[in-house]
C-alpha cells in the first residue's frame, strides 16, 4: 500500500517538467509554429533559476528569473521565425545547441566550475497535513513541490483559454488556417508572439523546477531530454492540454518505474532500466505517429 | 443611386499597368458582372475596392460618398464584403465558428448561445439551407461558398464581391448559387460577380462591364447584348467557334478498353475504342470515373479487371515509361500536379516524361542543347508568350502553361493523345488555341481521347461520344445522334436504348 502511494507521488513529481514541456509544444504548435527548442529553453530556465537564486539568495526570485529568461527566448524565437522568417525547426535546433553551450560557459564564469554549480537556496516542498494520509493518492500531498499544483492550474487555464474563450478559438484557428483568420481582420502575428512568450515562460518554469525545486544546483545538460519528451507527449496527447497532461503522466510512469526496477529482486542491467523512458517515448511515437494529426498550418507564415 | 462608383482607378505593379484608368459603376440592388479574361485586372480592381490593395490614383465613392479604403476592416465598415476564389475557411471548425470568427459575441469567454442566435436569424432571413454544427471540412465546395457568403452577411455587408465563384462548382451548385444571389438582390444587396464565363454572365447579371488589358472596353445592360458580342469585346477580336468535321475515314484501332472496371461501385464494365484520326469525347459530370479512366490508360493505377490494349498490345504489365515510349501523349487533368514542376524552367520541363529519351539524356548526362532546341521550336510554333526559355513554368499564365505541355507531348509524335480537361481554368483565347491544336492532331491521324466536364467542348470536337455515369458508360454514339438535352439526361444516369 505504501509503495503504491509513493509510486504515485513519484510519478506526479516526475511528470511536472514533461507536462510543462508538452504544454509549451501545445501552445506554440496550436498557433502553427514548429517548436523544437523546448529542451534548450528549459535548460536556460534551469540555469537562470540557479543563477537568480545564487545572486539574490531567494529561490522565489530565482524562479522569476527562469520565467523572465523563458519569455525573452520565446520572444527571440518569435522574432527569428515570424519577422525574419527563419526555418522554424532550424531555429529550434539552434536554440538547443546554444543553450547547452552557453550554460556551460556561464557555469565557468560564475562558479569557476565544470559539471555543476554550487548549492543555492531551493524552493521548499509542501506536505499537506491530513490529505497526505489519504490512501492511494496520499503521495500527491506528501513532500511535493508547489510546482505540481501550479502545473495542474496551468493545464486547466490553458484548456479553458483554448476551448472556452473567443481569443482561444481564434488562436486555434490560426494554427489551421492563418490566412482565413487574417482575412477576418485579426492580427495573426500578435497572437503568435504572445504564444511564443507564454511557451517560453512555461519552459523556463519547467527548467527552474528541475534546478531549484527538485535540486538545489545546476548540472550541465540537466534537462536530459525532458523537453523532447514533452514534445512527444504533446503529439501523443493530440495537441490538447488535457492530453498533454495525460501523456506526460504516461512518460512519468516509465521514469518512475526505473527507480523501482533498480531495487527489485530480479537483476536487470541498470543501463537497460535507464533506457526505459526513452524507449517508451519511441514506442509511443511509433504507435501514434501515423494517426497523430497536428495543426494543418504548422510552419506556415502570414505577412 | 450608385452603390459603387470608382473613377479613374490606376494601379501599377512595377511596369505593368494592371488597372489603367478604370471607371466602374454599379447601381444599388443589382447583380453586376465584371467580365474579362484571366489577368486583365478584374481581381485587382475588386481588391482595391476591398482594401487589399491601394490605388495609385483615382477615387472611390460608396453610396455616393467619397471613401478611403485602406484595409478590409475599412471595407467592412462601409458595408463591402468579399468572397475570395480560394476560400478563407478553417476546415476543422464548425460552420458557426467560422461565420463568427473575429466578430464573436462575448467579451472574453465564448458566448455560443448569442453567436448561434445571431447566425440563425441570418440563415433564416436569407433562406440558406445549412447545418451550423457541421465541420466545414466535411462540406461540399458549394456549401463552403455559402459559409463564405454568410460570413460577409454576418459582418453586415450590403455590397458583396464574388471572385470567380463558379470556377469550382458543379452545374447544380452553380444553379443553387444563382438562386441565392437573386434572393440576396431581392433583399436589397448589391452584388459584383467577377467571371470569365459568358453563359453565367447572361444568366444572372443585370449589367455587364467588360475589362480588357486593364481598361473598360464595354459596358451594357445584359438584356441588350449577346454572348457573341461579349466574347468579341472580351478577347478583342472575333472568336471563331472551333468545330470539328468528321473525317472521311478512320485508321486502325489505337486504343481499346475491354471490360474494364472503372469504379468499385460500377456494375457494368467499360468498353471503348479510339481509332487513328478520331476524337472520342468522354462526357459526364466530374467524378463519374473520368479520373480513373485517365489514370488506368496512362498506367498510374493498375488495371485490375479487364484489359487495355494500346496498338494491339496488352498494357497490363507495361510501365508508364514504356507506354510513353510507344507513343502515348498525355495532357493530365491536374496540370500543376502531374504535368509540370512549377519552379523549373520551361526547357527543364521539356525533360519531364522524356527523361529516358536518348536525345535528351545520354550516359546519365542531360543534353541541354537538345532540350533548348525543342523547347524553342515549340514556343515559336505554339506562340507561347514567355520572357525566355529559362523562365520558370510556374510563372506563366494557365493558358501558356498548357501550351508548353501540349508542345512537349506533341513533339514526340505520339500515336495516342489523352487530353483530360484540357481547357480547365483557361481563358477564351487559350481555349480556342487548345481546341485548334486538338483538331490539327486529329488531321495528322492521331487517336485522341478527350475527357471533359464541359459538354459543349465534347460536342464541338468529338467524332464519337461516350457518356460516363457512376463509372459506367451510359451511352456511346456518333456525335450528332443526340441533342444537348438528351446527352444531359445520359449524364444524369439515363441509359441509352439499345
Amino acid at each position: 500500500m505504501d509503495m503504491i502511494n509513493s509510486f504515485i507521488g513519484l510519478t506526479f513529481q516526475l511528470s511536472v517538467p514533461i507536462v510543462l514541456g508538452a504544454l509549451c509544444g501545445t501552445i506554440a504548435e496550436r498557433g502553427g509554429i514548429i517548436l523544437l527548442g523546448v529542451e534548450g529553453m528549459m535548460l536556460l530556465g534551469a540555469f537562470a533559476g540557479v543563477a537568480g537564486s545564487w545572486f539574490t539568495g531567494s529561490a522565489f526570485l530565482g524562479a522569476l528569473c527562469s520565467i523572465a529568461v523563458g519569455i525573452f527566448i520565446g520572444w527571440l524565437y518569435g522574432l527569428f521565425c515570424l519577422k525574419w522568417k527563419a526555418q522554424q525547426s532550424v531555429v529550434g535546433v539552434g536554440i538547443n545547441l546554444f543553450a547547452s553551450g552557453v550554460t556551460a560557459v556561464m557555469l565557468k564564469a560564475i562558479w569557476e566550475a565544470e559539471g555543476m554549480s554550487e548549492s543555492v537556496a531551493a524552493i521548499p516542498n509542501l506536505t499537506i497535513p491530513g490529505l497526505c494520509r489519504l490512501p492511494l493518492v496520499g503521495g500527491l500531498f506528501k513532500a511535493q513541490s508547489p510546482y505540481l499544483y501550479l502545473t495542474f492550474l496551468i493545464v486547466a487555464a490553458v484548456w479553458v483559454f483554448f476551448y472556452k474563450t473567443k481569443y482561444g478559438v481564434r488562436y486555434r484557428a490560426i494554427g489551421d488556417q492563418p490566412f482565413a483568420v487574417q482575412s477576418c481582420g485579426i492580427n495573426v502575428n500578435r497572437y503568435r508572439y504572445i504564444a511564443m512568450m507564454v511557451s517560453g515562460a512555461l519552459a523556463g518554469l519547467a527548467g527552474s523546477y528541475l534546478s531549484i525545486s527538485q535540486n538545489n544546483l545546476f548540472v550541465v545538460d540537466m534537462t536530459a531530454g525532458r523537453g523532447f519528451m514533452g514534445l512527444a507527449a504533446n503529439i501523443f496527447g493530440g495537441w490538447n492540454p488535457i492530453g498533454s497532461l495525460g501523456a506526460g503522466l504516461v512518460f512519468a510512469v516509465a521514469q518512475a518505474a526505473r527507480f523501482y526496477l533498480n531495487d527489485s529482486a530480479v537483476q536487470i542491467p541498470s543501463q537497460i532500466i535507464q533506457m526505459l523512458p526513452y524507449v517508451v517515448t519511441l514506442v509511443i511515437l511509433l504507435i501514434v505517429g501515423k494517426k497523430a494529426k497536428g495543426p494543418e498550418a504548422l510552419g506556415k507564415l502570414v505577412d | 443611386m450608385k452603390a459603387i462608383n470608382m473613377v479613374g482607378i490606376v494601379k501599377c505593379f512595377g511596369p505593368v499597368r494592371a488597372n489603367d484608368g478604370i471607371d466602374f459603376q454599379v447601381e444599388k440592388q443589382e447583380i453586376h458582372c465584371l467580365l474579362g479574361e484571366n489577368g486583365t485586372g478584374k481581381s485587382t480592381l475588386m481588391n482595391i475596392l476591398f482594401g487589399l490593395y491601394h490605388q495609385d490614383s483615382g477615387d472611390i465613392y460608396i453610396n455616393e460618398k467619397k471613401a478611403e479604403i485602406a484595409n478590409p476592416n475599412d471595407a467592412y465598415a462601409l458595408g463591402i464584403g468579399m468572397v475570395h476564389q480560394h476560400f478563407m475557411l478553417v476546415n476543422q471548425f464548425t460552420v458557426l465558428e467560422n461565420i463568427v470568427m473575429g466578430n464573436e459575441a462575448g467579451s472574453f469567454f465564448t458566448d455560443e448561445k448569442a453567436n448561434r442566435q445571431k447566425v440563425e436569424e441570418l440563415v433564416e432571413r436569407f433562406g440558406f439551407r445549412i447545418d451550423l454544427d457541421e465541420k466545414v471540412g466535411n462540406l461540399s465546395v458549394g456549401m463552403m461558398q455559402r459559409v463564405e457568403i454568410l460570413k460577409t452577411l454576418y459582418r453586415g455587408a450590403d455590397i458583396i464581391i464574388l471572385d470567380e465563384p463558379t470556377a469550382v462548382l458543379t452545374p447544380q451548385e452553380v444553379e443553387e448559387l444563382f438562386r441565392i444571389l437573386l434572393q440576396l438582390k431581392e433583399s436589397g444587396k448589391t452584388i459584383v460577380f467577377i467571371t470569365h464565363k459568358l453563359n453565367e454572365t447572361m444568366a444572372v447579371s443585370d449589367h455587364v462591364t467588360v475589362i480588357r488589358k486593364g481598361k473598360v472596353v464595354f459596358q451594357t445592360a445584359t438584356k441588350d447584348t449577346t454572348p457573341e458580342e461579349l466574347a468579341t469585346q472580351m478577347v478583342g477580336r472575333q472568336v471563331e467557334a472551333v468545330v470539328s468535321r468528321p473525317a472521311k475515314s478512320y485508321g486502325e484501332v489505337v486504343l481499346e478498353l475491354k471490360q474494364v472496371r472503372l469504379q468499385d461501385k460500377a456494375e457494368k464494365m467499360v468498353d471503348l475504342t479510339v481509332r487513328a484520326g478520331e476524337i472520342l469525347g468522354i462526357a459526364g459530370v466530374d467524378g463519374n470515373g473520368q479520373r480513373e479512366l485517365e489514370e488506368l490508360i496512362v498506367g498510374m493505377s493498375p488495371c485490375r479487371e479487364g484489359s487495355i490494349l494500346f496498338l494491339g498490345k496488352d498494357m497490363n504489365q507495361v510501365s508508364i515509361r514504356q507506354r510513353k515510349e510507344m507513343g502515348l501523349g498525355y495532357i493530365p487533368s491536374d496540370r500543376h500536379k502531374h504535368a509540370m514542376v512549377p519552379n523549373f524552367s520551361i526547357q527543364e520541363n521539356f525533360l519531364l516524361g522524356y527523361q529516358e529519351d536518348e536525345r535528351y539524356c545520354k550516359h546519365g548526362l542531360v543534353n541541354y542543347k537538345a532540350l533548348e532546341e525543342d523547347a524553342g521550336k515549340q514556343i515559336e510554333h505554339f506562340e507561347i508568350k514567355v520572357s525566355g526559355i529559362d523562365q520558370a513554368i510556374g510563372q506563366l499564365s494557365g493558358g501558356n502553361q498548357q501550351k508548353v505541355i501540349f508542345g512537349r507531348e506533341v513533339i514526340h509524335d505520339p500515336k495516342l493523345v489523352i487530353a483530360a480537361q484540357p481547357v480547365r481554368g483557361l481563358d477564351i483565347g487559350a481555349i480556342e488555341y487548345v481546341h485548334k491544336t486538338l483538331l490539327e492532331l486529329k488531321e495528322q491521324g492521331k487517336a485522341i481521347l478527350l475527357i471533359s466536364a464541359e459538354l459543349s467542348e465534347v460536342m464541338n470536337l468529338s467524332d464519337r461520344i461516350a457518356v460516363l455515369y457512376e463509372g459506367e458508360v451510359s451511352a456511346q454514339f456518333v456525335n450528332g445522334t443526340y441533342s444537348k438535352e438528351e446527352i444531359g439526361l445520359f449524364m444524369a444516369g439515363k441509359k441509352e436504348e439499345a
